[in-house]
């Protein structure tokens, strides 16, 4: 967990404002951007997309699957719901004894998280065509996947893209919990101050203020592919 | 955080967490009663603010996008920073803690009953003052009921988050289960493991028990057969 590099902030080396312990300190942001603050914002880029690709890979599965076979739908919906009753840091503790301090141990949880909020949003998704649009595409002769390909799914593009507005924000936000399996994400740096006999206030607000940025921008972005996307509703 | 150690373990050491359980049960029941303690007055102190705001936000069809805006921005803040920017300024303990999952509980419960009273039909509004009641009979009488069930949702992911969130509390002496789970130190990769187990029951307990409750309280036309989710769909609309 100590991995190399100097202790964040060096009190004995710091400009008057870092020694000084004041509110914020600009310059010492401008000094560590390169160092701390970027390397961790890629990081945890890294680890949203990574995790949200794979949960929505699963979760699509998962809810096709269900759209065709009703019966599972109740049961995997409460599996789910259980899933996000366990708490990022039991998930993360829990895997660390399982897989160690590896990327999987990181990765694993967040699929979890973001599956399970994908999952039900799809699902409510492909159940959004209304009767009478599936009869009348029935009526018109399209086969069961032609259904699917031309009618369901653009239907339920919006409801997708909720889904995914949340799953991205959220995993944005638990990731920071990631830090607990060492040096990964912007929850490093936060983890780092808040260690310190007196919490380096810097750190954490500029950490904090990129994790929010992030997800607020991952959103405006999930926003503007929806708009061009799903050019009939509004 | 450097106090946290950490090793692989085999198969056996997650057999042996539950023995810990069993040969530490009053400890862990005390630890588990102190983050329920944390997590319910964290609770009840976000209800205070939440529910008026959000009920009267959507009495009076205003603000959507506050009331909305709540539970975003509530998802995009991390616990850990919450609980990071509460220790600068409230020091160390409870209520650092409190305040941090305080602000967590506020989002879900806002934005919830926002939506459960500002959703009542307009007909249904308007039938009640032609009956001739007063705008607070009709809040007391009509929009609350209709809205019970998504305000209760809305208390029931609260809770779940503030009580799964507790554990991670304990890095700033928040108490709870999670002072034997960030403390391999002393408690040794069994009691962690024991401690992660009974964090788990925990949540899932509350999740079932407000779950359970919820079904209770929703006339029985109103029921759906769907199980309420993580990601409550039931808002897609507006995103």
């Amino acid at each position: 967990m100590t991995a190399a590099g100097p202790v964040i902030p060096n009190f004995g080396h710091g400009s008057a404002c870092v020694t000084g312990d004041h509110l914020f300190c600009w310059d010492w942001v401008r000094d560590h951007w390169g160092d701390t603050l970027e390397p961790h914002l890629v990081q945890h880029v890294e680890l949203t997309l990574i995790a949200v690709s794979i949960g929505f890979a699963i979760a699509f599965a998962l809810a096709l699957l269900t759209h065709r076979i009703r019966v599972l739908d109740h049961p995997v919906a409460i599996v789910a719901g259980l899933i996000y009753t366990i708490p990022s840091l039991v998930a993360f503790q829990l895997l660390i004894a399982y897989s160690g301090l590896s990327t999987t141990t990181v990765v694993i949880p967040l699929v979890g998280y973001s599956l399970v909020i994908l999952y039900p949003n799809i699902v409510a998704g492909l159940r959004a065509a209304p009767p009478e649009v599936l009869e009348a595409a029935r009526g018109m002769g399209l086969t069961q996947r032609q259904l699917l390909t031309r009618v369901e799914l653009p239907l339920a593009l919006p409801a997708i893209f909720g889904g995914l507005r949340i799953a991205v924000v959220s995993t944005v936000a638990i990731g920071t919990v990631a830090a607990l399996v060492g040096d990964r994400g912007l929850g490093y740096p936060i983890f780092q101050a808040m260690g310190l006999p007196t919490p380096f206030r810097t750190e954490i607000y500029a950490a904090g203020a990129l994790v929010v940025a992030l997800a607020l921008s991952l959103d405006l972005i999930l926003v503007a592919a929806r708009r061009s996307l799903v050019r009939w509703t509004r | 955080m450097d106090a946290l150690i950490f090793d692989t373990a085999n198969a056996h050491t997650f057999v042996q967490g539950f023995a810990f359980i069993g040969h530490n049960a009053g400890f862990l029941a005390h630890k588990a009663l102190q983050q329920l303690a944390l997590a319910g007055a964290a609770l009840a102190i976000g209800a205070a603010v939440a529910l008026p705001v959000g009920i009267a936000l959507g009495h009076f069809h205003r603000g959507s996008t506050v009331a909305i805006g709540a539970s975003i921005v509530g998802r995009a803040l991390p616990s850990i920073l919450l609980i990071a920017v509460f220790l600068t300024v409230l020091g160390i303990g409870f209520a650092n803690n409190m305040a941090a999952l305080a602000v967590l509980a506020t989002g879900p419960m806002l934005t919830n009953a926002y939506e459960g009273v500002d959703g009542v039909e307009r007909d249904v509004t308007d039938a009640a003052q032609g009956m001739g009641m007063s705008p607070l009979q009709i809040l007391r009488h009509v929009e609350l009921p209709l809205a019970l069930p998504l305000i209760f949702t809305g208390i029931r992911i609260a809770a779940v988050t503030v009580v799964a969130t507790a554990p991670i509390a304990a890095i700033a002496g928040g108490g709870g289960l999670g002072d034997v789970i960030v403390n391999q130190a002393s408690y040794r990769l069994e009691g962690v493991l024991g401690a992660c187990y009974c964090v788990m029951l925990l949540s899932a307990g509350v999740w079932v028990a407000l779950l359970a409750l919820e079904r209770a309280l929703t006339p029985r036309a109103l029921r759906s057969h769907r199980v309420p989710d993580a990601g409550d769909q039931s808002r897609k609309e507006f995103l």
